[in-house]
């Protein structure tokens, strides 16, 4: 693997928007990808291996739950501030992103915003420190775009809910400590549970041979007769609009956590074509690499102002999910086509470990068909913009 | 003990050199700024003063409020408090003379200084400092101990090291070596946290001489064109008769 060089391209002076913490905050993250993680992620990327040591380092950048505040162990950061540190993680991978993204959007949020005080005070300080790992479970082998159609459930026990059911394609479900499930009711009526790990009836075999997210640990949640403590219930929220509550918070971070793969490809193929000499000249002097160059620096532009615009928006309460929807597909889809360019731009040396642009390929399949796929966001943008759902 | 680190706010080392006003001032445009590389080394050593002995680590910097944000990150990475001296910086002297004025009142035992700032490379504030204290002073110091009221230090000499004893208060012109590049701390959560609620100072600047100006700054010439022959004959040729260094 070359030695990270990244320079991050800031084409409309987008730091001047910036606050000074923001730049602190991103910066500091940045710092510890280029040392901690650009080192051996491709290593563990080849080997499909979770590299475990950095869970440490990512609490201490502030990776789990920066916006949850201070009492609970967080960093009572902004919304902005959290899209930085997921920009600058997926710059690094996007396995490793999707790691932090789990546990803050999908397993600290639904605790923080639906959980009971003592469920707060239980789990997010370990959460935000790392102690603890989360993963969430919402998706089913039988309904992945149509998450209100799932099968697991729940019934009531006397002293103690009884959960059945599995679910699939959990991000850190082989190691998490906990899991937030989604599961219905006898009524039907769909609630989050915390599942411990040592729950008997509870396992998490792990998904294997993925040609995606394989610095990332993916498996299933098996429930098997798991008795819950009633006490483990998310109380203060019901209704598939809860889990979808969590998809806006995790779908906003994506959205960042793509630019950073897209810069991360931009920038190599940048170094690269001003290096590479064919015909007797650098290929960044051809019209051809410089059209994929132009293009690809106009779309991360275009995507870091769409995603900023909507930190602002989530900062006042004012995003949308139909916002959010728009922003997560117009930028894992632009991170895609940069990276499929980008590995083009670099000859067979773009399939190879020693540039990071085929892992941020491979990964980015992934990104555009998890938490909502590419066709669904569509869907959901011309939904809201006709009125007509066109899914159900 | 009480530590001061004095911190200069410098360009990136990967930032675009430019110059404006008839090229008599750095272009600023679009430049990253960072902690000097020279001052970090000795920050991440008061840092281990500050973890092992117990030491109080303060922060001094010259310059106008663009410099806070250098100035947070190092207390993010952990110094207790900061002081701006609200002055832009001119020239090695002047900046020795502000930040003698703050610390001689100050009551600290040892003041870190980096060798040089990789701006302007004038190697001039450590040396000035400490003359103006009347401190001791090592410079280019590479390994630096205190115990009790007296300091061990390891200096790089020509061809070799020194090892010198110093009493405290003592002035130190530190580099690489003080620390390794991966001792260098990364701010973590925590520290930006705690950051945003640490003094930072701003003081006036004193009346001081400003012996020097800045007339015009120049680029070296671009490099030329690569000549590559494959005949040893034409080397030394072109490297006597065109290069004309041989």
């Amino acid at each position: 693997m070359k030695p990270d060089s990244f320079e991050a391209p800031d084409y409309y002076n987008l730091d001047d928007l910036l606050s000074d913490e923001h730049k602190l905050v991103r910066d500091a993250a940045r710092q510890w990808v280029k040392r901690e993680v650009s080192p051996i992620i491709e290593d563990y990327a080849q080997k499909a291996e979770f590299p475990h040591q950095i869970l440490n380092g990512l609490a201490e950048i502030g990776a789990f739950g920066p916006y949850i505040p201070e009492e609970y162990g967080g960093a009572g950061l902004d919304q902005i501030s959290y899209g930085l540190i997921m920009q600058e993680i997926e710059r690094g991978d996007s396995g490793v992103r999707s790691t932090a993204s789990v546990q803050s959007s999908l397993v600290m949020y639904p605790i923080y915003t639906y959980g009971s005080e003592e469920q707060k005070k239980k789990f997010l300080p370990k959460l935000a420190s790392g102690e603890l790992m989360g993963c969430f479970g919402l998706t089913e082998p039988n309904h992945g775009s149509n998450p209100g159609g799932m099968e697991t459930k729940f019934k009531d026990g006397g002293d103690h809910y009884l959960l059945n059911g599995a679910k699939l394609w959990i991000s850190n479900s082989p190691f998490a400590d906990i899991a937030v499930v989604w599961a219905k009711n006898e009524e039907g009526r769909i609630h989050g549970l915390i599942i411990e790990r040592d729950m008997e009836g509870f396992s998490t075999p792990e998904t294997h041979n993925k040609w995606s997210l394989r610095a990332s640990a993916t498996g299933e949640l098996i429930f098997d007769n798991v008795k819950v403590p009633k006490e483990n219930l998310l109380p203060n929220k019901s209704g598939l609009g809860a889990p979808l509550g969590c998809l806006d918070s995790a779908r906003y971070g994506i959205s960042w956590g793509a630019i950073g793969a897209a810069m991360d490809c931009y920038d190599t193929a940048l170094r690269y074509a001003k290096e590479r000499v064919q015909f007797g000249k650098p290929i960044a002097a051809f019209q051809l690499q410089q059209k994929k160059l132009a293009e690809m620096i106009t779309e991360i532009t275009k995507a870091q102002l769409l995603s900023f615009r909507l930190g602002q928006l989530k900062n006042e309460g004012k995003a949308t999910s139909a916002q959010i929807s728009m922003a997560k597909r117009n930028n894992v889809d632009m991170a895609l086509k940069i990276a499929r360019e980008a590995r083009q731009m670099l000859g067979g040396m773009g399939i190879t470990g020693e540039y990071s642009i085929m892992r941020h390929m491979m990964n980015l399949e992934s990104v555009v068909t998890y938490e909502g796929t590419h066709d669904i966001h569509l869907l959901i943008t011309g939904a809201d913009i006709t009125g007509i759902p066109a899914f159900n | 003990m009480k530590i001061l680190v004095c911190i200069s706010n410098v360009p990136d080392t990967t930032s675009k050199i430019n110059f404006t006003d008839g090229d008599t001032k750095f272009d600023t445009n679009g430049v990253q700024f960072v902690i000097n590389p020279n001052d970090e080394f000795g920050l991440t050593r008061a840092m281990w003063f500050k973890e092992k002995q117990g030491a109080t680590v303060h922060i001094a910097t010259v310059g106008d409020a663009s410099v806070e944000p250098t100035m947070r990150k190092a207390l993010a990475i952990g110094a207790d408090e900061g002081i701006r001296i609200n002055a832009v910086p001119t020239d090695g002297f002047f900046v020795a003379e502000q930040l003698a004025n703050v610390i001689k009142d100050g009551g600290y035992d040892l003041v870190i200084a980096g060798r040089e700032s990789i701006d302007y490379n004038g190697g001039m504030v450590p040396g000035i400092l400490a003359s103006l204290l009347g401190m001791n002073f090592v410079n280019t110091c590479i390994s630096l101990e205190v115990d009790g009221s007296t300091a061990t230090a390891v200096r790089e000499i020509d061809g070799g090291k020194e090892k010198v004893q110093a009493e405290l208060p003592l002035v130190i012109g530190g580099q690489k070596g003080l620390v390794e590049e991966s001792d260098l701390k990364i701010p973590n959560m925590r520290g930006i946290m705690m950051a945003r609620k640490k003094a930072l100072n701003v003081v006036e600047p004193v009346d001081a001489t400003k012996a020097t100006v800045d007339s015009k700054f120049e680029k070296p010439a671009p490099k030329g064109a690569v000549k590559l022959t494959d005949s040893v004959d034409e080397l030394v040729s072109l490297l006597h008769n065109e290069a004309k260094v041989i």
